[in-house]
């Protein structure tokens, strides 16, 4: 166990790509964590969607020992962490961990809408924050700007920021001489019960659950018996050790320290990330206050693409809910797709990528509908529901009115591109409160219906700025809107996966849209197919697919009816996917696409 | 459960010949290019195979024998004399026995005619395909259009039936084209064509060129109106199909192939052939060695070459009386189908579906049978997947 006096804990946060993790290569790199062999690039993304994507999805924490100047040797715990607004839930974790954090802001960049969000976090964490200028090496760099943004944006002292180049490896030492001289120690006591802790979680197949955990008061050591607050479940320790980035197991972890533990936990249920690990023996008394909830803003419908995976999928969520405790999921039936989960995310980055890791880590085959936001449904009887599934719409004559979030937006852009994205902001029906100019760039801050945003904005965003605008958001109030549910028929059949909730203005364009889609996905059949976008009783777009004029093979086979028959017994294992609507059957697959369309 | 199988008294023999002068584009069927066939072996090994499903049939009274291929006018007539006479010896022949032949109607092949009609073959089937040197051109065949009018004439001089093929559906290919080639092909007929739309089959340099994009059909909607085209215009002279591309004049549509739609037994000998044979209560599905040189030696040492010879499954019974029943234009027929697949019709099917494709006017079910109209044959493939899958 280290003296407290020479430990330093920290979150390294930024916006996405300003080089966090290419820092935290080069801190473990001269700290001697890795040897020139095992070292690559972002070594701790090692999950495989955060090396082909380029960005980090889940933070990782290092142990590493740090000679300094001054002669003594510092145990230096590193969090590296997400910088896209949607694993914000990753970062507020890793800072409850932490006394400091050290602030990338890429000096070609400057100070994005991220690096604001991730600014304050820090600040309301209490963290003492060390602001270090990346990416000095380019052309591009502005450093002097960067100060001055830092300054006037956020509100910190940048004289003495520190300027690097992750990539070079210039100034790391200046880094860690600075986090060394500008954090301060975490606090603590030895020889009191424990309390630690639980900052994440994740299953492996060998020892079950491993928890990362940090020791406020007290010590955890090989065999003690433990106890989850929360859970109120005890176990005895079987393993306890660091990251360096290796897992190199020790005997016992104290006061201020960061590590992991395992303890042959393999009931997923009783390790919630935020509780309070104790003794079981001499428990504390109060647990510590935890994380707060995390709140879903984006709603979507996930079933196994095979009806027999169903309690796959429901172990396969259950296990990434450890990895992940951010996002949300519950049982759903519907008549097109199945048995399913309704599924609730941070965004849509969020959902993309729990969808992604259920797909490779689990091996599932999943189909997904599109994503929904959270509404207040005000019934005429004086109750209101929170809706966030379009199959549970109340019949309209029970319906007050409808009310639907809207999120503060800050976007930040070149000025070349701002009258676009103005444009945009008001297609979406987009509310400007400020525009404001920062070295060079504009601020944009709107208030933006939340549903116009789960629907393409963010790459409409990327698209009409070449990449360049960068974008932030938080929940802001609840206000009444004219909304409306749209349902699909087919031959006169609702399609319940397809439904959608929007805004009157727009119900006849989408609606329009997917029947015109969906024209082109169903396959002719022998009888014409209608396909009607509705609302209520009232149609507001229809499509009809022709019935086939012709569909015989005419050559002869001769005497060789297998082959007809066994390419018929294929199409039989095949109708397993297929749905009836009135007197035609379609194959459920033209809804996958249909709702596949929707991400474009 | 379905009763058990009745053996027929009746039994087609089909007779597969693997050998071709030159492959076409096309073609997924059996065919084979070899310089060195030793024609007496392989007489002996078609005799031999022969033989062994005379012993697995049982005594017969055989209606039709089929000999296709491949190009089986490149066989020597002898063969097909040695082959009639055993089954004559085998088998009681029907007094009305129809031998087909299939023939290329190159000029080698229609001098060998007349010697085959001596060999006891009386109707010729040509493989025409088209009456334009562009088209036959664009489909590999080695002949004229010239020389294949003469192949008619020949054919029309030495028997008293023969039909022949044609390909449509080719690329570029229009209604009015169509209309016209098909008109000028009626007036060399006698009571029967076939007309097969160009299908391009996996493993055939045509599938290649259409994956390159290098070759390029008609679209839906003109293969549509091909089909009907040929419908209505075979249809007024007389020559209605009796089956989704065979049409005939009354009493002229070929007996071998009913024998596959009406879902009878028929015998198959030679590489790649397929049989159905009804033995010990059950329908057996049976397939000779696809491959010439293996078929030959297994023949030769075992008597015959079969790689396959299995009871059916009632539900497959059913799958295949109607895969080939509702081709044709009468359809099936209640009785034929109850001897053949043990059970009724009515218990065969979903009635809903029933119900659904009768409103649709897809098909027509009553006391008689099942067969599918117009409308259904034209959209025969999904009408029976909708009933059997
Ligand atoms: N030229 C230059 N490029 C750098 C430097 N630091 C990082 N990069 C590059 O910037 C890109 C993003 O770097 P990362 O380290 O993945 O950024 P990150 O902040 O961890 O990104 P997220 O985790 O996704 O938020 C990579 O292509 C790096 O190679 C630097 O100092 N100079
Ligand atoms: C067994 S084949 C061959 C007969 C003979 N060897 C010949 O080529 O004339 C019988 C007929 O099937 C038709 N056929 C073969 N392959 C075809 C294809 N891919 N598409 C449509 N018809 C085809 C041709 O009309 C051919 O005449
Ligand atoms: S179409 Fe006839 S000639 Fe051409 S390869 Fe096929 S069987 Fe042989
Ligand atoms: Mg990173």
């Amino acid at each position: 166990m280290t003296d407290l006096s020479h430990i330093r804990n920290f979150a390294i946060i930024a916006h996405i790509d300003h080089g966090k993790s290419t820092l935290a290569d080069r801190l473990i790199q001269h700290c001697g964590g890795l040897s020139e062999r095992e070292m690559h690039d972002q070594v701790l993304d090692s999950m495989e969607l955060e090396r082909e994507r380029g960005i980090t999805i889940k933070a990782q924490t290092v142990r590493l020992m740090y000679s300094a100047r001054d002669g003594a040797t510092y145990a230096l715990n590193l969090i590296d962490t997400p910088g896209h607004v949607d694993f914000s839930y990753e970062v507020s974790r890793s800072l409850a961990a932490c006394e400091g954090s050290l602030l990338i802001v890429d000096a070609s960049q400057g100070v994005e809408a991220q690096t604001l969000a991730n600014a304050y976090l820090a600040i309301d964490a209490g963290h003492e924050i060390v602001p270090v200028l990346n990416k000095i090496d380019l052309p591009a760099a502005e450093p002097q700007q960067v100060r001055e943004q830092i300054e006037e944006v956020i509100g910190l002292d940048a004289s003495e920021a520190v300027e690097i180049s992750a990539k070079t490896g210039a100034g790391i030492e200046d880094v860690l001489e600075a986090l060394v001289a500008r954090l301060p120690a975490p606090e603590g006591e030895a020889d009191t019960p424990l309390q630690a802790l639980l900052v994440d979680s994740w299953y492996d197949p060998y020892l079950g659950v491993v928890a990362l955990v940090r020791i406020k008061n007290g010590r955890i050591s090989k065999g003690q018996r433990i106890r989850m607050m929360a859970t109120d479940k005890a176990y005895r320790v079987d393993r306890v050790g660091v990251f360096t980035p290796a897992r190199t197991e020790i005997d016992a972890l104290g006061p201020g320290e960061i590590g992991f533990i395992t303890a042959s936990i393999r009931a997923v249920a009783d390790c919630q990330v935020g509780d309070t690990v104790t003794d079981d023996r001499m428990p504390v008394e109060a647990p510590l206050s935890g994380f707060k909830p995390s709140v879903p803003v984006v709603f979507c419908s996930l079933f196994p693409a095979d009806a027999a995976a169903f309690e796959d999928l429901r172990e396969s969520l259950a296990k990434l809910h450890l990895n992940d405790a951010s996002f949300h999921f519950d049982p759903e039936n519907s008549a097109a797709l199945g048995v399913g989960f309704r599924c609730g995310f941070l965004g849509l980055l969020h959902m993309e990528i729990v969808q992604e890791r259920l797909a490779r880590e689990f091996d599932l085959e999943l189909i997904a509908t599109a994503p929904s936001v959270i509404y207040q449904i005000h019934l005429t009887d004086g109750t209101s529901i929170d809706l966030h599934n379009p199959s549970d719409f109340p019949d309209v004559t029970r319906i007050r009115n409808i009310d639907e979030p809207w999120i503060k937006a800050n976007i930040i852009v070149p000025d070349e591109y701002l009258g676009a994205i103005l444009q945009l902001c008001t297609d979406r029906r987009g509310e400007q409160i400020d525009l404001t100019y920062v070295g060079g760039r504009a601020m944009a801050t709107y208030r933006l219906p939340l549903n116009e945003v789960v629907f393409d904005f963010y790459d409409r965003l990327k698209s009409i700025s070449r990449g360049y605008a960068s974008f932030d958001y938080e929940l802001e109030s609840y206000r009444q809107g004219d909304l409306v549910k749209v349902d699909i028929l087919i031959n006169g059949d609702p399609v319940d996966a397809l439904s959608m909730i929007v805004h009157r203005g727009q119900s006849e364009a989408r609606g329009r849209a997917l029947c015109v889609r969906l024209k082109e996905l169903v396959p002719r059949q022998l009888f014409k197919v209608a396909i009607q976008a509705v609302i209520g009783g009232k149609v507001i777009a229809r499509e009809t697919v022709g019935a086939m004029r012709k569909d015989v093979t005419s050559k002869c086979y001769g005497g060789d009816i297998t082959r007809k028959r066994k390419l018929l017994e294929k199409q039989k294992a095949g109708k397993k996917r297929m749905r009836q609507y009135g007197n035609v059957e379609i194959p459920q697959s033209a809804f996958i696409a249909a709702l596949r369309m929707d991400d474009n | 459960m379905a009763e058990t199988i009745a053996t027929p008294d009746t039994l087609a023999i089909y007779v597969h010949w693997p050998f071709c002068r030159s492959l076409c584009p096309y073609c997924d069927f059996n065919s084979h290019v070899s310089d060195h066939v030793d024609h007496a072996r392989w007489r002996a090994a078609l005799l031999r195979e022969l033989e062994h499903y005379a012993e697995l049939a049982g005594p017969r009274r055989v209606t039709s024998i089929f000999f296709g291929g491949g190009t089986p006018s490149l066989m020597a007539p002898d063969t097909a004399a040695a082959v009639i006479e055993a089954v004559a010896h085998h088998f009681i022949l029907d007094e009305d026995i129809e031998i087909t032949l299939e023939a290329n109607p190159t000029s080698v092949e229609s001098a060998h005619l007349a010697a085959f009609a001596g060999a006891g073959i009386n109707r010729v089937s040509l493989g025409i395909q088209a009456l334009d040197d562009a088209a036959l051109a664009f489909l590999g065949r080695t002949h004229s259009a010239e020389e294949a009018i003469t192949a008619i004439e020949v054919a029309a001089h030495t028997f008293e039936r023969y039909s022949f093929d044609l390909i449509y559906a080719r690329p570029g290919q229009s209604v009015d084209q169509w209309r016209r080639e098909l008109e000028q092909a009626i007036g060399r007929t006698r009571g029967h064509i076939s007309v097969y739309q160009l299908t391009v089959e996996r493993g055939t340099p045509f599938y290649l060129a259409q994956a390159r994009g290098d070759l390029v059909l008609p679209d839906d909607p003109v293969l549509a109106a091909l089909f009907e085209t040929t419908q209505e215009v075979l249809a007024d002279a007389g020559m209605p199909a009796y089956e989704i591309s065979n049409h005939a004049a009354p009493g002229q549509a070929c007996r071998h192939n009913l024998a596959y739609w009406q879902y009878s037994d028929y015998a198959g000998i030679g590489p790649g052939a397929h049989g159905r044979i009804t033995a010990a209560g059950r329908i057996h599905a049976t397939r000779q060695h696809r491959a010439p040189e293996i078929w030959l030696h297994r023949v030769e040492d075992h008597g015959h070459a079969t790689q396959t010879n299995e009871p059916l499954e009632p539900q497959s019974v059913v799958a295949e009386l109607v895969l080939m029943g509702l081709r044709l234009r009468c359809g099936i027929d209640a009785a034929n189908f109850r001897a053949r697949a043990g059970m009724a019709l009515d218990e065969a099917f979903d009635p809903v579906t029933l119900r659904r494709l009768e409103e649709g006017r897809l098909i027509v079910h009553n006391s008689d049978g099942l067969r599918a109209t117009p409308s259904g044959r034209q959209r025969l493939d999904s009408v029976v997947a909708a009933l059997v899958v």
